[in-house]
C-alpha cells in the first residue's frame, strides 16, 4: 500500500528541487493518471539510491483541455523519456521539457489513448498505410512562472542537416527488435542519436484495465519474454500484496528457483546475441545450445518454452515435476563448466576486447539519474540490485554477490552478466535440495476484488528493475495498471552514450545494454 | 500432363493435415495445361526454390526468439535449406513475419513486402501476426496481417513451437513445388487483391500448446 503526498503544482518544482538535494537521485517511476473528476495527474516514485528509502508524491491538475505540469527532466535525466511516454498517453504537456514529441505513437495518431474518456473507434485511428512523417521541429514550453500557460517558445530541429542523417531499423538486425535511431553522423562519428520507439507498442496497459485480475497475469509474459517468470511474479506479488495472501514456503522456493533460472536463459541469450551482433556466429551457437538444455527443464515444468504462465495469484500453475531437482542440479553443474568455454571462444578473444573495452562508458551519476537498474547499471558500479535492495521471496534467506563492476563500458557489462549466471547458479543451489512440501497453490476465486488504494511490487528482472504499480478502485479489474519497463531508461541512456562513437560501436552499445524492444514499448 | 504431388522427404504425404487446399491450387494451375519440357524444367526450377527459400527476418517480438531457437543448433533450419536469412527485401524469398504487428509498423511491413522481387511468400507466425493474438482488442495492433498482405502459410501458438515453424514451413515448399515458373500462371491475381485460399498449419505434429 502506498501512502502518497500531494504536491500542489505551484509548489510542484520547488519541492522536486528540494527532494533532489534530500538525496533521491533515482526516479524510480513516473506514473501519468486520470483520475476522471479529480483531474489528470502524475505519480512519483523517488528513492534514495544510498538508503534505499522511497517517496511516493503526486500531482494533480483539473485543466483537461491543455493541461501542464513543470518538468523534472533538468533534475532526472530519465524523466526526459518518461515525460515524453505521460504526454503520449495523457496528452499532460510537461513545461521547460527540451522534446515534447510524442513517444510510442505516431505523431499524427488522434487522442491520447489512456485516458479514461478515448474513444478507440477505427474511424478515428484507422490503420494508416503511408508512412509517417518525421517530425524535424520539436515544440518546447517556456517555463516561466509568472505565465498562465506555457507558450511555445522555441523551434529546436531534432537534427542538423548540415550533418548527414541516416536511419536505423525499424527493421534491422542490429537494433535488437524494432526499433529505430536516427543518427547524425559526422564523418563516422556520430553527432546525436534520436531514438524513435513504439513500433510494438500494443497498448497493454490500457487492455489491462478492461480484464479481470487473473487475466492480466498473461500479459506480463509477453513484455519482456526473457524474464516471463521475473514479470509475473512481480504482478502476482503485487496482487497478492493487495488481498493480504500469503504464499506457502514451497511456492516461494518454486519461484526464486524459476527466476534465477529465467535470469540465467536470459543473459546467455544476451551473450549470444552480442556475440552474434560483433559477428562471432560460433559464440551464438554455443550459448544457444546451452540455453536449450535449460528451455528443457522450463518446459518439462511448465508445458512453455519461452511464454510459460507459470505463475499465478496465489502460487504456481503445476507443481515441480519428480526429476525436476536433479535434472536442474545436473544443469547447474554443466553450465558451470561451459561458461569457461564462453571466455575462451569469445570474451578474451583480441578482437572483441579492442571493440568492446572503453566503449560506451556510462558513468555511475548518469546510470542513477538514468535509472538504468539490473546488469547495466552494476556494471557502472551502481548497486541497484531489487533482490538486496527491497528483498522479496527468498533473496534474504539465500547467501550471493551483488556483482559490482565500475568499468561502465561495453567489456564490462558482458562481464557482469556472465559472473551473474554464476550468482544464479550458487542460488539455486541452496536452494535445490530443500524445497519443503506444502501446496502449490493457495486456492483464489475466480474473480478477485482488490481492496481500494494503490499497490506496487517490484523485482529483479532479468535486466532490471520490473515494477508494477496497481491503483485499485475496490473492483474486479485494475484501474490503473503500469509496468514500470526495464528498458527505457537503457534506451534513454543509450542515446547519451552513443555519442561521439563510431557507427560500428553504435551496434556494441546497443547488445550490451540488453534492452528487450516489447517491454519498452508495452 | 499429370502434376505430381509435392514430395517431402522427411514426411509423408498423408501426414500433412491439410492436403486439400494443395490439391485445390493443383487443380487450379493445372486447368492451363503445360508441354512435358516446360513442365521439367519446371520441376527442376521448383526443387531448387523450395529448397533454398531465403526468408526476410521480421522478427518484432516474442515469436522472434523462437525463430531465433529454429536458427540455431538443435532445431537447424539449414537442414530443409532455410538458413539463409536476408536483411534486404530485395534478396528474400519470403517474409517470415514473427510477432505482432502494431498500427505504426504496419506501413513498414507493407513496404517491405512491396519491395520484395516476385515470387514472393508470407509466413505468419504467431497468433499475434493471425489474428491479433492476445492484443486482439488492443487500439494500436493489427488484427492480423493477412489485412494488408497475403499470407501463404498460418503457423499458429503463442509462440509456435520450433517444430511446428518447421512444418509450416515444409508446407510452404510443397505449396513452391506445385507452382509453374515457366507457362501458365502462378497466381491468377489482379493487382491489390488477396490470393485465394492459404494454406493453414496446424500445430501437427506436436501437441497443441496449452493456453492459460
Ligand atoms: S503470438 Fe504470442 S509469442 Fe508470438 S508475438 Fe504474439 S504474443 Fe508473442
Amino acid at each position: 500500500m502506498m501512502d502518497i503526498e500531494y504536491i500542489d503544482i505551484k509548489s510542484f518544482r520547488q519541492t522536486m528541487l528540494d527532494r533532489r538535494a534530500a538525496g533521491m537521485d533515482f526516479l524510480r517511476e513516473m506514473i501519468g493518471m486520470d483520475w476522471e473528476a479529480e483531474g489528470l495527474g502524475v505519480i512519483y516514485i523517488l528513492e534514495n539510491s544510498a538508503t534505499h528509502d522511497v517517496e511516493e508524491l503526486a500531482v494533480r491538475i483539473t485543466e483537461r483541455d491543455r493541461p501542464q505540469i513543470p518538468t523534472v527532466s533538468d533534475i532526472w535525466q530519465i524523466a526526459e523519456m518518461y515525460e515524453r511516454e505521460v504526454y503520449d498517453f495523457y496528452g499532460i504537456e510537461f513545461a521547460g521539457h527540451p522534446d515534447m514529441r510524442r513517444l510510442f505513437l505516431r505523431n499524427d495518431w488522434v487522442g491520447f489513448p489512456l485516458r479514461k474518456d478515448y474513444d478507440p473507434s477505427e474511424t478515428i485511428n484507422p490503420v494508416r498505410l503511408e508512412s509517417e512523417k518525421n517530425e524535424e521541429i520539436v515544440r518546447e514550453y517556456d517555463i516561466a512562472e509568472d505565465k498562465q500557460l506555457a507558450e511555445l517558445v522555441e523551434k529546436m530541429k531534432i537534427l542538423h542537416y548540415d550533418q548527414f542523417v541516416i536511419n536505423i531499423g525499424p527493421q534491422h538486425p542490429a537494433t535488437h527488435g524494432v526499433l529505430r535511431f536516427r543518427l547524425s553522423l559526422e564523418g563516422e562519428v556520430l553527432r546525436k542519436v534520436d531514438i524513435h520507439c513504439g513500433y510494438i507498442h500494443r497498448g497493454i496497459e490500457k487492455m489491462c484495465e478492461s480484464r479481470t485480475y487473473p487475466q492480466t497475469l498473461a500479459f506480463t509474459d509477453r513484455l519482456d519474454y526473457l524474464s516471463a517468470h521475473q514479470n509475473r511474479h512481480a504482478l502476482c506479488m503485487c496482487i497478492e500484496k493487495a488481498m493480504g495472501l500469503e504464499v506457502t514456503g514451497r511456492v516461494q522456493y518454486i519461484r526464486t528457483i524459476m527466476d534465477e533460472l529465467q535470469r540465467i536463459d536470459s543473459h546467455l541469450l544476451m551473450f549470444s546475441c552480442m556475440a552474434m551482433d560483433m559477428g562471432a556466429i560460433t559464440s551464438f551457437i554455443y550459448g544457444f545450445r546451452d540455453r536449450e538444455k535449460l528451455l528443457d527443464i522450463m518446459e518439462e515444468v511448465t508445458g512453455g518454452r519461452l511464454i510459460q504462465n507459470y505463475n499465478v495469484i496465489g502460487g504456481v500453475q503445476a507443481d515441480i515435476t519428480p526429476g525436476f531437482a536433479a535434472k536442474v542440479k545436473e544443469y547447474c553443474n554443466d553450465q558451470k563448466k561451459r561458461l569457461k568455454e564462453y571466455y575462451d571462444v569469445f570474451v578474451n578473444n583480441i578482437i572483441f576486447r579492442n571493440r568492446s573495452i572503453g566503449v560506451g562508458i556510462l558513468s555511475r551519476e548518469d546510470a542513477i539519474s538514468f535509472g538504468t537498474t539490473g546488469g547495466t547499471g552494476r556494471a557502472s558500479g551502481w548497486a541497484c540490485d531489487v533482490r538486496k535492495r527491497h528483498p522479496y521471496a527468498l533473496y534474504d534467506k539465500v547467501e550471493f554477490k551483488e556483482i559490482i563492476h565500475t568499468g561502465g563500458d561495453c567489456y564490462d557489462r558482458l562481464l557482469v552478466r556472465l559472473e551473474e549466471i554464476v550468482e544464479s547458479i550458487h542460488i539455486i543451489e541452496q536452494l535445490i535440495d530443500n524445497i519443503p512440501e506444502g501446496d502449490f497453490k493457495t486456492k483464489t476465486k475466480p474473480i478477485i476484488k482488490l481492496p481500494e488504494g494503490r499497490f506496487y511490487a517490484a523485482v529483479e528482472g532479468s535486466r532490471g528493475e520490473f515494477g508494477v504499480f496497481i491503483e485499485s478502485h475496490g473492483e474486479k479489474t485494475p484501474y490503473r495498471l503500469k509496468f514500470r519497463p526495464m528498458g527505457l531508461p537503457l534506451i534513454a541512456a543509450a542515446q547519451n552514450i552513443m555519442k561521439g562513437h563510431k557507427v560500428a560501436d553504435m551496434i556494441t552499445i546497443g547488445a550490451s545494454l540488453d534492452y528487450v524492444i516489447p517491454d519498452i514499448d508495452r | 500432363m499429370e502434376m505430381k504431388k509435392p514430395v517431402i522427404k522427411s514426411i509423408p504425404y498423408e501426414e500433412f493435415k491439410d492436403n486439400e487446399t494443395l490439391e485445390a491450387l493443383i487443380a487450379e494451375i493445372n486447368k492451363e495445361r503445360t508441354n512435358v519440357v516446360v513442365g521439367k524444367l519446371d520441376d527442376l526450377i521448383n526443387w531448387g526454390r523450395s529448397n533454398s527459400l531465403w526468408s526476410l527476418t521480421f522478427a518484432t517480438s516474442c515469436c522472434g526468439i523462437e525463430f531465433m531457437s529454429v536458427g540455431a543448433a538443435r532445431y537447424d533450419f539449414a537442414r530443409f535449406g532455410f538458413e539463409v536469412t536476408r536483411n534486404s527485401p530485395r534478396q528474400a524469398d519470403l517474409i517470415m513475419c514473427a510477432g505482432t504487428i502494431t498500427h505504426k509498423m504496419a506501413p513498414v511491413l507493407k513496404r517491405l513486402y512491396d519491395q520484395m522481387a516476385e515470387p514472393k511468400y508470407v509466413v505468419a507466425v504467431g497468433g499475434c501476426a493471425i489474428s491479433g493474438g492476445p492484443f486482439k482488442d488492443s487500439y494500436h495492433v493489427l488484427n492480423g496481417i493477412d489485412k494488408i498482405v497475403p499470407v501463404d502459410v498460418y503457423i499458429p501458438g503463442c509462440p509456435p513451437r520450433p517444430e511446428a515453424i518447421l512444418y509450416g514451413m515444409m508446407q510452404l515448399q510443397r505449396k513452391v513445388k506445385v507452382e509453374k515458373f515457366l507457362g501458365g500462371k502462378n497466381r491468377h491475381q489482379k493487382r491489390g487483391e488477396l490470393p485465394a485460399e492459404p494454406i493453414i498449419v496446424t500445430n501437427h505434429p506436436v501437441k497443441e500448446d496449452k493456453e492459460q
